[in-house]
């Protein structure tokens, strides 16, 4: 009764709902009619926006909604690696632990998926074989996107021969920023081609680099649009990734695309999400905005490596009474 | 009228990380002075202070064992120095904690600074006194050196608020340990007074952190707190050391029964240091023993 009442209420006092005249089919005909739909776009309160994602992280989460949002938090983790230093042994560790997150407690939820460099998606296949853990995979030419559409194709194909369930892909911010949003949709359109029907695409915006939140609502228009089955905060590469207000912006967008097409697309906060706390915000945020169909790791994930840690130490501290420590997790 | 002025008052807070944080909880308790007049307000901590204050020292623990003995001696005086400097203060808040006359209280004041000058001039000497190079029959040279134990929970003693004090806390942080302080629940003042000396003396954020608030509250979650590495139950009663103890097992903490302590200003000793020392020991070859059973 109460989260209903909440929902409703959050409606009210976010944004009108933000979708377009039914026939989107238009919006992407051409060029201009493409521009007019993602300017058209109600603009963003910046400060409205960032009061309420405060507003909402300030919900006191206890006892067995903690143990609940711990266990969903979890299972909604894409455990990353993404280093120039990753090794076939690391990536192997990381599937072992996307898996067993906690070999000492088997109860605790696997992870969603592990999220790799195209050229470690067969070692992390293997590593996770025999689980529902999926392999997600970046490409085209992840993280600064600077290549041609040629070379970013190849990369995907290659991620999904390779056996990736989930493709990770960053826009082409430079033609972004520049306006040239038909080259960014297009794009996109033939990445999600690449991906066949065997992978999910995951689209990422880098939100740190698209400037105001104005640029983060039309590309996540644009995204949908073009087809995404996820779209994503940020690489976890530059200064600023996820933040409770992008990822409600984008929580707003999914909800009114779904409310407008029928269409469910997930959204996936990216770096810089470190503690269980903050995770628990973000699920907050969720169930606040997108609502309980987003409370599932179909459609809500967190892309992170350390995170996990403390979610599994403050597993152990609701299992057990006791402060939990590093040298109970791995050292990833 | 015209010459009164409003008295301002000193809220003390608490000294975690080496800010000055009032309790999360936001809960205060009254102090009061030996015959019953109030003080001040204290912060009374909760369980998540202590939590926040072990995340400190843990992020502390590093930099403080990394840094060499000579450093941390150095630092250690200074907070000598820094403490002869207030000391008028500190005479005032004993007296009125402990019911002491001044000139007691600054005969308490005076040894808890010396106490800070004694650890400081301990820290590179204890590794020549516990270390060493051992013999052994083989070819090997056989070297033990002493290690700080890592994150240390200290219960000050209750009724020596400062000088009692000094003396648990300079010997846990002398040897490169980080300490988490529960302070005299009954005086917690001069320990609060303390963080300020500590915050000015160079001593990196993070070594010492200084809690006040209900003993049994705020040390059960430390003693069962898996990254605390040892406890000093200075400050507890029988029946609580016994309880802290057992929850101070489940990951083999070390732990420094209380002890009774007739005086505090008589010389401590080296016990307070190596309670929270570990010993490291390795081998280094020499290469095989020639005919004389030397090789050098």
């Amino acid at each position: 009764m109460y989260s209903r009442y909440a929902r409703r209420y959050a409606r009210l006092v976010t944004m009108p709902t933000t979708a377009p005249a039914p026939g989107l089919a238009d919006v992407t005909a051409s060029d201009s009619t493409l521009r007019r739909f993602l300017h058209g776009l109600p603009g963003v309160d910046a400060v409205g926006l960032e009061a309420r994602a405060a507003s909402l992280g300030t919900r006191s989460i206890k006892t067995t909604a903690k143990a609940y949002a711990l266990d969903l938090a979890i299972s909604m983790v894409d455990l990353t690696t993404l280093e120039g230093a990753d090794t076939p042994g690391k990536v192997r560790a990381l599937g072992a632990k996307a898996v067993h997150p906690d070999p000492t407690d088997r109860a605790t939820p696997a992870t969603a998926a592990v999220c790799v460099y195209p050229d470690m998606v067969a070692v992390a296949k293997e590593a996770v074989a025999g689980s529902d853990v999926k392999v997600a995979s970046v490409a085209t030419a992840f993280p600064a996107g600077r290549a041609s559409l040629a070379v970013k194709l190849a990369d995907v194909r290659e991620a999904v021969a390779a056996g990736a369930d989930e493709v990770d892909m960053v826009i082409d911010r430079g033609a972004f920023l520049a306006g040239n949003y038909m080259k960014v949709y297009d794009e996109i359109v033939a990445v999600k081609e690449a991906c066949g029907t065997s992978a999910r695409l995951k689209v990422i915006f880098e939100t740190g680099e698209l400037s105001t939140y104005d640029n983060i609502r039309r590309a996540s228009w644009l995204g949908m649009l073009a087809g995404a089955d996820f779209i994503k905060t940020s690489t976890g590469k530059v200064a600023v990734n996820a933040t409770p207000a992008n990822t409600l912006l984008m929580l707003e967008a999914v909800r009114d695309f779904r409310a407008q097409t029928g269409v469910q697309v997930g959204v996936k906060p990216a770096g810089g999400i470190r503690t269980a706390k903050d995770a628990i915000k973000f699920l907050v945020l969720v169930n606040e905005t997108a609502g309980e169909d987003w409370l599932d790791n179909h459609w809500f994930r967190f892309g992170a490596s350390s995170l996990l840690n403390d979610l599994l130490m403050q597993r152990q501290k609701l299992a057990t009474g006791r402060y939990s420590g590093p040298d109970y997790v791995t050292v990833d | 009228m015209s010459d009164a002025r409003l008295s301002v008052f000193k809220t003390y807070k608490l000294y975690v990380g080496g800010k000055f944080p009032r309790s999360e909880s936001g809960r205060v308790y009254e102090v009061s002075d030996s015959k019953g007049k109030w003080l001040a307000n204290a912060p009374l901590s909760s369980r998540k202070d202590a939590r926040d204050a072990v995340v400190a020292a843990r992020k502390a623990f590093g930099g403080w064992s990394g840094a060499t003995a000579y450093n941390r001696g150095q630092i250690l005086y200074r907070i000598a120095e820094m403490l002869e400097g207030r000391r008028d203060q500190y005479v005032q808040e004993v007296a009125d904690a402990e019911g002491l006359s001044k000139s007691k209280a600054g005969v308490q004041v005076d040894a808890a600074i010396d106490r800070w000058v004694w650890y400081a001039g301990w820290t590179d000497k204890i590794a020549q006194v516990v270390g060493g190079g051992n013999p052994v029959a083989g070819p090997f040279f056989n070297l033990s050196s002493p290690e700080p134990t890592g994150v240390v929970a200290v219960l000050a003693p209750q009724e020596s608020s400062f000088l009692g004090l000094v003396s648990v806390v300079a010997p846990v942080i002398a040897t490169g340990n980080t300490a988490v302080v529960i302070a005299s629940e009954k005086s917690p003042l001069p320990a609060l007074s303390l963080g300020e000396v500590l915050a000015t003396s160079d001593l990196p954020g993070g070594v010492v952190n200084i809690l006040s608030g209900r003993t049994a509250e705020i040390a059960a979650p430390l003693a069962a707190h898996q990254d605390v590495n040892a406890i000093d139950l200075a400050g507890a009663d029988e029946a609580l050391a016994k309880e802290l103890e057992i929850a101070a097992a489940d990951n083999l903490k070390r732990v420094l029964r209380p002890q009774p302590v007739d005086e505090w200003s008589a010389t401590p000793g080296t016990e307070r240091m190596t309670a929270f020392l570990e010993t490291k020991t390795v081998w280094h070859p020499t290469g095989s023993l020639g005919a004389s059973g030397s090789s050098y």
